[in-house]
């Protein structure tokens, strides 16, 4: 390539990060400023200025706040979350490599799964009480489901030509789990991860709705009650965020682990 | 083959009714928190015969209804006017990565306020939680349009809508209904939440009072009917979809359940 | 002195959904130490079924299979097996280094042996720099080759390839047909190779084994007197190969169109060398 043509191709690489990067602020930008100025002299009660709103924010959630109600909220979701992990992944591919076992448990499993995880709450409130275990025990129970569901079908699904191989060079046992089933299921079993997540993000703020004495879910529901609409509205956003930041994290973990996964699939898209 | 799972099936279902009405017979658990499988078909029973409790299931079915109808529609406008339009996906893609893992359940406050217990408040969370399954299938679905069948549209001068209609729709459709089993699923759960927390009309509502009056085993003939409901949604949206995808001839390798 | 491989009155019968489908019926040979064997037939004959069988992943209706007169009831640890879907074969985790070590592992070998094994094995068909790669990232030609990479770091006494080279293009076919020659040769494995390509079969064997259409039987047996030195350019336009694969193509017509074998000539020993 001659000098002209590599400072073009440099130019051009630089021109390409500048666009990509209006691209992404482009359209939150507006939306924002769009909010910012329809809101601004807004005397409606529950459309504050969002200027009032992100006044109101670190006022609402000084350091004290966030150890009293965001770290919580956030234990409770994990502890749940991953015991429904841990329970899901093992049940699964304990249901789903014996074919009997699943045609046994598969009408009381698809029946236990369409029952909505929300009302889970009053029934388990029963037993629990309203404390922090309730919480855990409601998420996990939600949670649990499309984890052990997916985990089945990933173990069900591998690849026969795989299976054989695995077969045929005397590979058994523990294994064969560790080395051919689980990582071929992997993807699915990812798959009911995620779903697990957005379910047990659910649970946690309803269950604290419903009964608590802290956490993200009370305290919004606190600043409702008594209104204190900007600070509800930041209880909103706090609670977006923390969506959104566990839906990166998780997307973080997905593509470490299945980096293979989504290498071997664009291959095959690129060449069918 | 078929017959035989269908047995072990049926099997293991008869087991666990035998378990759930054994062990609290037994006192392996508390009768008053989890009563005997007789004795919650016999709430059933009680519910069915009840105006009130169909009226309940009218409003849940209104609310599921109606939400998942609006969220279908404007997912799919949404989706098509983001694909059509060049360079529009790009510049939403952040925005809907951000709003995306936002938990509708945080609107529950908003709602109120807004709404009470009104079915508006239903539809406002139960829309936003389900627009977004929809929006996502439909982008994947346009993705995964055959470049070439574009370009030789193209190529016979079909304007933007002949191509969406033929071209697009036809790929994207398998995608479509994907989302709308999804999104039906997503749904029921929402309408449920509203229900419970909010104490709009409906099922929801029927088991948070059964609850507070500590009527169990009606809230738990309750929470079976729920379960019904939920499992009838996922096979109906199941068949639906395998009717639309049964001319569809793409195997496609998504990991989707 | 048992012939490596003994197949005696095997027989398959599938049974499922009402139907009975008797794939093979009388299948009767043996492979001797170091014998390179081919298998063809027209398709849908059993082949693989044969061949499964053999390799102890499929068990029999009746007749056994004997490895060096031990009976085969499941995979054999000498024994080794080559699919013809590649792409599925390999674990698409693993990288190819992994994939190669995997059945090593399981032979409870030390790490050091290990490691030499799987990079003696992957440079002997030249993928000696792929360690790090994964399979999905390496053409088709080249993950056949790790599967037979991963197939000769096992050390088998038997190489058993399933339609191997159905799957790729015919250069690297090519390549991949004296690439299992040399193999061969240099290592004296016992290999069983099927095939429905009956140019490949006359090309590598030093036997062909022709099968009747199913319910299989075996049609024919022929030696192949080509020399021990073979090349793709000088060998396929010799005037004996061309007797040879017309010959075996009469063969799979006659076996295609049903047409009674004579089960006099069927002779279920070697000729004599």
């Amino acid at each position: 390539m001659t000098g002209t043509s590599l400072r073009r191709a440099g130019a051009g690489a630089w021109r390409r990060v500048l666009l990509r990067l209006l691209f992404t602020l482009a359209l939150p930008a507006v939306l924002v400023t769009a909010w910012w100025v329809a809101s601004d002299g807004s005397t409606n009660v529950y459309w504050p200025p969002l200027r009032t709103i992100l006044k109101a924010f670190p006022d609402v959630w000084t350091g004290e706040r966030l150890r009293t109600d965001v770290r919580p909220s956030v234990l409770r979701l994990l502890g749940g979350y991953a015991t429904a992990a841990v329970v899901g992944v093992a049940l699964g591919t304990v249901i789903g490599s014996y074919r009997r076992v699943r045609a046994v448990c598969e009408p009381v499993l698809e029946f236990l799964r369409a029952v909505p995880p929300p009302v889970l709450v009053p029934v388990i409130m029963l037993f629990a009480g309203i404390g922090d275990t309730m919480k855990v025990v409601v998420i996990a129970s939600g949670c649990v489901w499309p984890v052990l569901l997916n985990t089945v079908e990933g173990v069900r699904a591998v690849d026969p030509v795989m299976a054989e191989t695995a077969r045929s060079y005397g590979i058994s046992g523990p294994a064969r789990l560790r080395g051919v089933v689980l990582p071929s299921a992997s993807p699915q079993i990812f798959a009911g991860l995620r779903q697990a997540l957005s379910i047990g993000i659910i649970l946690m703020v309803i269950s604290e709705m419903f009964a608590a004495s802290n956490g993200l879910g009370f305290t919004i529901v606190q600043f409702q009650r008594g209104f204190a609409i900007a600070d509800m509205w930041t209880g909103i956003l706090v609670l977006g965020l923390l969506g959104f930041v566990l839906s990166v994290l998780f997307q973080v973990v997905e593509r470490r682990v299945l980096g293979w996964y989504h290498g071997l699939r664009a291959s095959t898209r690129r060449s069918p | 083959m078929r017959g035989a799972n269908l047995a072990l099936g049926a099997a293991g279902l008869a087991a666990f009714l035998a378990l759930g009405e054994a062990v609290p017979r037994l006192g392996l658990v508390k009768e008053a928190y989890f009563p005997p499988t007789s004795r919650i078909a016999g709430a059933l029973g009680d519910e069915l015969a009840d105006s009130a409790f169909w009226t309940a299931l009218g409003d849940t079915l209104t609310g599921w209804a109606l939400g998942l109808a609006i969220a279908v529609g404007a997912g799919i406008v949404a989706g098509v006017i983001v694909s059509v339009v060049p360079h529009l996906r790009e510049a939403t893609a952040s925005t809907i990565e951000f709003l995306r893992p936002i938990p509708s359940v945080a609107l529950i406050p908003l709602a109120v306020l807004l709404y009470g217990t009104e079915l508006r408040s239903v539809l406002l969370l139960v829309v936003y939680a389900s627009f977004w399954q929809i929006l996502i299938q439909v982008l994947y679905g346009v993705q995964d349009v055959d470049p070439v069948a574009e370009e030789t549209a193209r190529s016979y001068g079909l304007g933007t809508w002949a191509r969406v209609r033929h071209v697009l729709w036809p790929t994207a459709l398998p995608y479509v209904m994907t989302g709308v089993r999804l999104a039906a699923a997503v749904a029921l759960i929402l309408v449920i939440t509203a229900e419970l927390v909010i104490g709009a009309p409906g099922l929801g509502a029927r088991i948070a009072v059964a609850q507070t009056s500590q009527a169990v085993p009606e809230m738990y003939a309750l929470i079976v009917v729920t379960g019904v409901l939920g499992l009838l949604i996922n096979v109906g949206a199941r068949t639906v979809e395998r009717r639309a995808l049964a001319w569809h001839q793409s195997v496609r390798g998504e990991v989707a359940v | 002195m048992h012939p490596r491989l003994a197949v005696s009155g095997l027989r398959k019968v599938y049974e499922g959904s009402g139907r009975r489908v008797e794939a093979v019926r009388d299948l009767t040979f043996t492979v001797e130490a170091g014998e390179l064997v081919c298998l063809v037939g027209p398709s849908g004959c059993g082949k693989t079924t044969l061949l499964k069988c053999m390799a102890g992943l499929l068990a029999p209706t009746s007749g056994e299979v004997l490895l060096e007169g031990r009976r085969v009831t499941g995979p054999p640890p000498d024994m080794a097996f080559v699919f013809q879907e590649y792409g599925r074969s390999l674990f698409p985790w693993m990288r190819v280094g992994e994939n190669v070590e995997l059945p090593l592992k399981q032979k409870g070998l030390a790490r050091a042996r290990r490691r030499e094994l799987v990079a003696d094995a992957l440079r002997s068909v030249g993928l000696e720099d792929a360690l790090s790669a994964y399979p999905w990232q390496l053409s088709g030609g080249m993950q056949q080759r790790v599967a037979i990479a991963r197939a000769l770091a096992y050390e088998p006494r038997v190489l058993l390839m399933d339609e191997p080279f159905a799957a790729v293009d015919a250069q690297t076919r090519a390549d991949l047909e004296d690439l299992v020659r040399g193999l061969w040769r240099e290592r004296g494995i016992t290999i069983l190779f099927v095939t429905h390509d009956i140019d490949e079969a006359v090309y590598l064997g030093e036997r062909v084994l022709v099968l009747s259409a199913s319910p299989t039987v075996v049609q024919e047996q022929l030696k192949v007197d080509l020399p021990a030195e073979r090349d793709q350019l000088h060998t396929r336009v010799a005037p004996r190969f061309a007797e040879l694969r017309t010959h075996v193509y009469e063969q799979i017509q006659a076996a295609k169109r049903g047409t009674p074998v004579d089960r006099l000539t069927k002779s279920d020993a070697p000729e004599p060398h």
